[in-house]
């Protein structure tokens, strides 16, 4: 028996024995004969000692950010993670409990997500927010779903082309069956001002996101105007660590915030498990997806805390449910809930300056180097385009053998954009770091024969 | 011990901060004003390090979790999260690995996934695996998307009909409504399974496919599984399999040699990678051959002639569900696990489960009786209905169970069972907490009888006592409010003036 099962082959037969059977096969005649008890093809059982070492091996394949200097972004980011943040994560009581059903014995959990609620409402200008969504594609997905449902007789959703690639394309997954067109992102070349000018009658929602894909920062209060005149509701989809600094998405006028809470205290893990944040304004609660927790007192008067409003969820309504979100990313709630309370009023504020201006210096420093030009439109916070001479896969190949992690390649994506790709630099990138890049970009400008 | 900790808001003081961050070491360039925020961030906790690690610390302690016993919370698979787990998927080269790196960078990781939708495969019987879902709801919903482009492309787009048991999950019938899809459900017969009869009435030209949990919500084997299969197949449609209950037949059945033609792996239940109090889970997808071209991507593959791995779009799929490849975090923990136990451990894991749900069956059953009265698979359907005592109900009995040191189980689930209460020990608990369990439940049946205020009264042991649910969906309040919280403390004042029980001490 594995190191995982707790009975012995006495306490084993003692039940089998209760039950009235003599072999536990029995307890499976119900299965059809032909098909029972299959010899599965796998490979050989390892020793945890086995594990850790295989382990070790596949993981130093990886090009790590640890292991690289990395200038990568795109949706995913290498932001300081505090010790803290981990070492409380690792509490049995937080991650090896279940969705608070008992809110007697679940108010750690309870607790720690409401303080998350009022912690994105304080940063998102939102009146509610929910428990959390898989990740920044499906809050906005989801998002779009929401306002499909609470505008009446508009069918029609307008996505800004600098939206996450990912995120539009995941939009269109979840909305395919629902009899609702998705445009505004054809001409990826197309400016907001584009996209506001295609609003009509029919626009039930309009997605933009700030900072967008390509790191450009905008002005949310003409798009909310815009949108509101026309009748429809403006869903911003933002990045938490930007709003240390900048615009409040709901001072500015948008009615629902979504976005990616990774860069919150949650690690890059190949992609997953991340944080999708959702949260809107009060008169579209009652048809917010996913789980919402209230405050209330207990038989003593106690103040306590309970999943609420629980008849707009699947379990209670079935077919007739906001949506069909079940479990939610509970635990990464909870890391950036320990990670924004770490950093606090100033440490936001201060982790935000850190990437703008490292940023700016890294984007100044580039711009000087003949062969390679920052595509700047306006202002930015983390990320900028910077255009090239040369095929960004191939400079980036050079740069991972100097060791360094270049930035993304836009070429696929934003195809009018040339030879480009997005640089990344955060609170985690020294100025060391971004001379180092700097200068390997010099070297490669200098022996561009080499490509 | 008193655990009580105020919201983080009321620990705040101005000008702390928890976080020890680096200067910035480059030349200030202007910010750009207009794009400013300013409100500077009103109501922001502000604290030490010493204090955030403190209040979350507190806060934990009010939390119920599997280590601290048993969880027996039907249709969840609350077993030991393995402690190799945390270790492997906190490894740098798999949580500081960027998802958009060269994948001649992530061979790794690749090979890890790649391996894992091999295993996946063959513990399910299926051809294809996608891992890209990141729950059990999104895997669903990637089936029945799944289902309709392939109706689509056989010309069938009249097929929008999925059928769901009475018993099914809340995220079946609500993700067929996602998919614009129409619901029917179809009935239980008298043994637990698909009632036969209402099936094939069910069943017609307009079915897209049937959404089956087999061992089904009951804990049930459906005796007749194969032949429902065949009658879903024969009327055009398409079996989709819930696989919140995979626990129970893992090298026992495998459902792709049943009929089922599809269905999603709960990672975080089966696969045992933590609930992390309400998620993060992974719901991968299996598939045939003739379904694979449609699933959800990216998904891995060999490069053929070579021993490199490569991600891909499966050439018509239903599209992305997420950004980037899976919850990669979940997935290296679900590797792990099958890489320990092998194919022999699997078993075990089923045969114990079973066997320890069984025995929770035959111990409790004359007490309270059973939903459907046969061998049960991984869990157990009883009903909250004393024969001596009819003013108990199942809530009572839940709450009871807190003072004896006991998660309660799944209550009022499924909803065609009155009174539900669905036990699922898993294959982790020993006997000798079971044995402790039995005797709770039974002593809990006995104070009904004896004196039914001990268990209106239940919970007094544990951090807080019942709660006041109805006000709270009455009157919500869902962030930090410090009038509404002075308001919520006042009624304390009045509550405990007013001859309220007395307060428990712990």
């Amino acid at each position: 028996m594995s190191h995982y099962i707790s009975n012995t082959d006495e306490e084993r037969a003692a039940m089998l024995e209760a039950i009235g059977i003599g072999d536990v096969k029995e307890l499976f005649d119900v299965v059809p004969e032909g098909v029972r008890f299959p010899q599965l093809h796998l490979p050989p059982a390892l020793s945890e000692a086995e594990i850790m070492r295989q382990l070790g091996r596949l993981g130093r394949l990886n090009s790590d950010t640890q292991s690289t200097l990395s200038f990568l972004g795109a949706g995913a980011y290498n932001h300081f993670v505090p010790t803290a943040v981990d070492a409380l994560l690792r509490r049995a009581e937080f991650y090896t409990a279940y969705t608070p059903y008992q809110p007697e014995i679940a108010q750690g959990t309870l607790q720690a997500i409401f303080e998350y609620q009022s912690l994105l409402c304080a940063l998102t200008g939102m009146d509610a927010a929910n428990a959390s969504h898989y990740d920044g594609a499906t809050a906005v997905a989801e998002a779009a779903i929401m306002a499909f449902t609470s505008v009446r007789n508009k069918r029609a959703v307008l996505v800004a082309p600098t939206v996450h690639p990912h995120y539009r394309a995941t939009l269109r997954t979840y909305t395919q069956g629902l009899g609702l067109t998705v445009t505004g992102d054809e001409d990826t070349t197309g400016s907001l001002d584009d996209l506001l000018a295609k609003i009509d009658g029919n626009t039930a929602a309009v997605i933009v996101q700030t900072p967008d894909f390509l790191g450009q920062l905008h002005d949310l209060k003409p798009v909310a105007d815009k949108v509101h005149a026309a009748g429809g509701l403006l869903i911003a989809s933002v990045d938490l660590v930007a709003l240390g600094l900048f615009q409040n998405p709901g001072a500015a006028g948008a009615d629902i915030v979504t976005g990616e809470g990774q860069g919150m205290g949650i690690p890059l893990s190949y992609g997953g498990p991340y944080l999708g944040i959702f949260a809107s304004k009060d008169q579209y609660l009652r048809r917010m997806p996913g789980r919402l927790v209230g405050a209330t007192t207990d038989m003593n008067g106690d103040v306590g805390y309970v999943l609420t409003l629980q008849t707009r969820e699947q379990h209670i309504r079935r077919e007739k449910a906001t949506s069909n979100i079940c479990t939610n990313q509970g635990l990464m709630a909870l890391a950036a809930t320990i990670h924004m309370s770490l950093l606090g009023k100033a440490g936001l504020r201060k982790v935000a300056e850190i990437c703008y201006h490292r940023a700016h210096y890294a984007a100044s420093e580039i711009a000087k180097i003949p062969g390679f030009e920052v595509v700047a439109a306006g202002p930015f916070f983390k990320e900028f385009v910077v255009s090239s001479i040369h095929p960004i896969d191939s400079l980036n190949t050079v740069l991972a053998s100097m060791g360094i992690q270049g930035g993304y390649d836009l070429t696929a994506d934003y195809p009018h954009l040339g030879n480009a790709m997005l640089v990344c630099v955060t609170e985690m990138n020294t100025k060391e770091d971004i001379d180092q890049f700097v200068q390997a970009l010099r070297t490669i400008w200098e022996g561009r024969s080499d490509l | 011990m008193n655990t009580f900790e105020p919201p983080i808001f009321e620990l705040s003081g101005a000008g702390k901060c928890g976080v020890n961050l680096p200067a910035i070491d480059v030349p200030l360039v202007d910010l750009p004003q207009e794009l400013l925020r300013t409100d500077d961030l009103a109501g922001f906790p502000e604290l030490s390090e010493t204090e955030v690690t403190r209040h979350f610390t507190r806060i934990s302690q009010r939390n119920f979790c599997i280590d601290t016993g048993m969880y027996p919370l039907g249709s969840c698979t609350m077993k030991y999260n393995p402690k190799v787990h945390e270790a492997a998927a906190r490894l740098p080269g798999f949580a500081a690995l960027h998802p958009l790196t060269d994948p001649t960078h992530a061979q790794g990781a690749l090979w890890i996934m790649e391996q894992l939708q091999s295993m996946l495969a063959e513990i399910s019987g299926f051809d294809a695996v996608s891992l890209q879902p990141a729950a059990g709801a999104q895997g669903e919903f990637s089936g029945i998307l799944v289902f309709r482009a392939y109706h689509r492309a056989q010309g069938a787009d009249e097929r929008v009909e999925v059928l769901c048991p009475d018993s099914a999950h809340g995220t079946n019938p609500a993700t067929a409504a996602m998919v614009g899809m129409r619901v029917v459900e179809v009935k239980t017969d008298h043994n637990g399974n698909v009632d036969l009869d209402d099936l094939r009435s069910k069943l017609g030209p307009r079915t897209a496919g049937l959404m089956l949990t087999n061992p089904n919500t009951l804990g049930l084997f459906d005796e007749h599984v194969q032949q429902v299969a065949n009658l879903v197949h024969a009327a055009g449609g398409l079996m989709y399999g819930d696989g919140a209950n995979f626990n129970a037949i893992l090298g026992i059945v495998r459902p792709g040699d049943v009929g089922f033609d599809y269905m999603h792996y709960n990672l975080h239940k089966t696969f045992t990678t933590p609930h992390g109090g309400g998620g993060p889970g992974c719901g991968a997808v299996g598939c045939k051959t003739f379904l694979e071209d449609y699933l959800p991507g990216p998904r891995v593959r060999h490069i053929i002639d070579s021993d490199k791995f490569e991600l891909f779009p499966p050439p018509q799929s239903i599209g992305r569900l997420k950004a980037f490849h899976g919850n990669f975090g979940m997935i290296i923990r679900a590797w792990v696990y099958i890489r320990t136990l092998g194919a022999d451990g699997l078993r075990e894991v089923s045969e114990n489960a079973v066997l320890n749900a069984n025995y929770l069956r035959i111990k409790l059953q004359d007490l309270y009786p059973v939903a459907y009265n046969r061998p049960c698979m991984h869990e157990v359907v009883l009903k909250g209905q004393l024969r001596e005592a009819p003013g108990a109900k199942t809530l009572d009995i839940a709450k009871r169970l807190i003072d004896y040191g006991f998660h309660p189980p799944t209550v009022y689930f499924p909803i065609s069972v009155p009174e539900a209460i669905m036990i699922e020990p898993t294959e982790t608990e020993s006997k000798r907490n079971m044995d402790a369990f039995i005797a709770a439940m039974r002593q809990i049946a006995a104070e009904a009888v004896a004196d039914i205020t001990i268990l209106k009264q239940a919970p007094t042991t544990a951090p807080l006592r019942r709660l006041d649910e109805v006000g709270a969906a009455r009157k919500p309040i869902l962030k930090y409010d410090p009038a509404k919280f002075r308001e919520l403390r006042r009624a304390h004042v009045a509550a405990t003036s007013n001859e309220q029980p007395e307060r428990p001490t712990y």
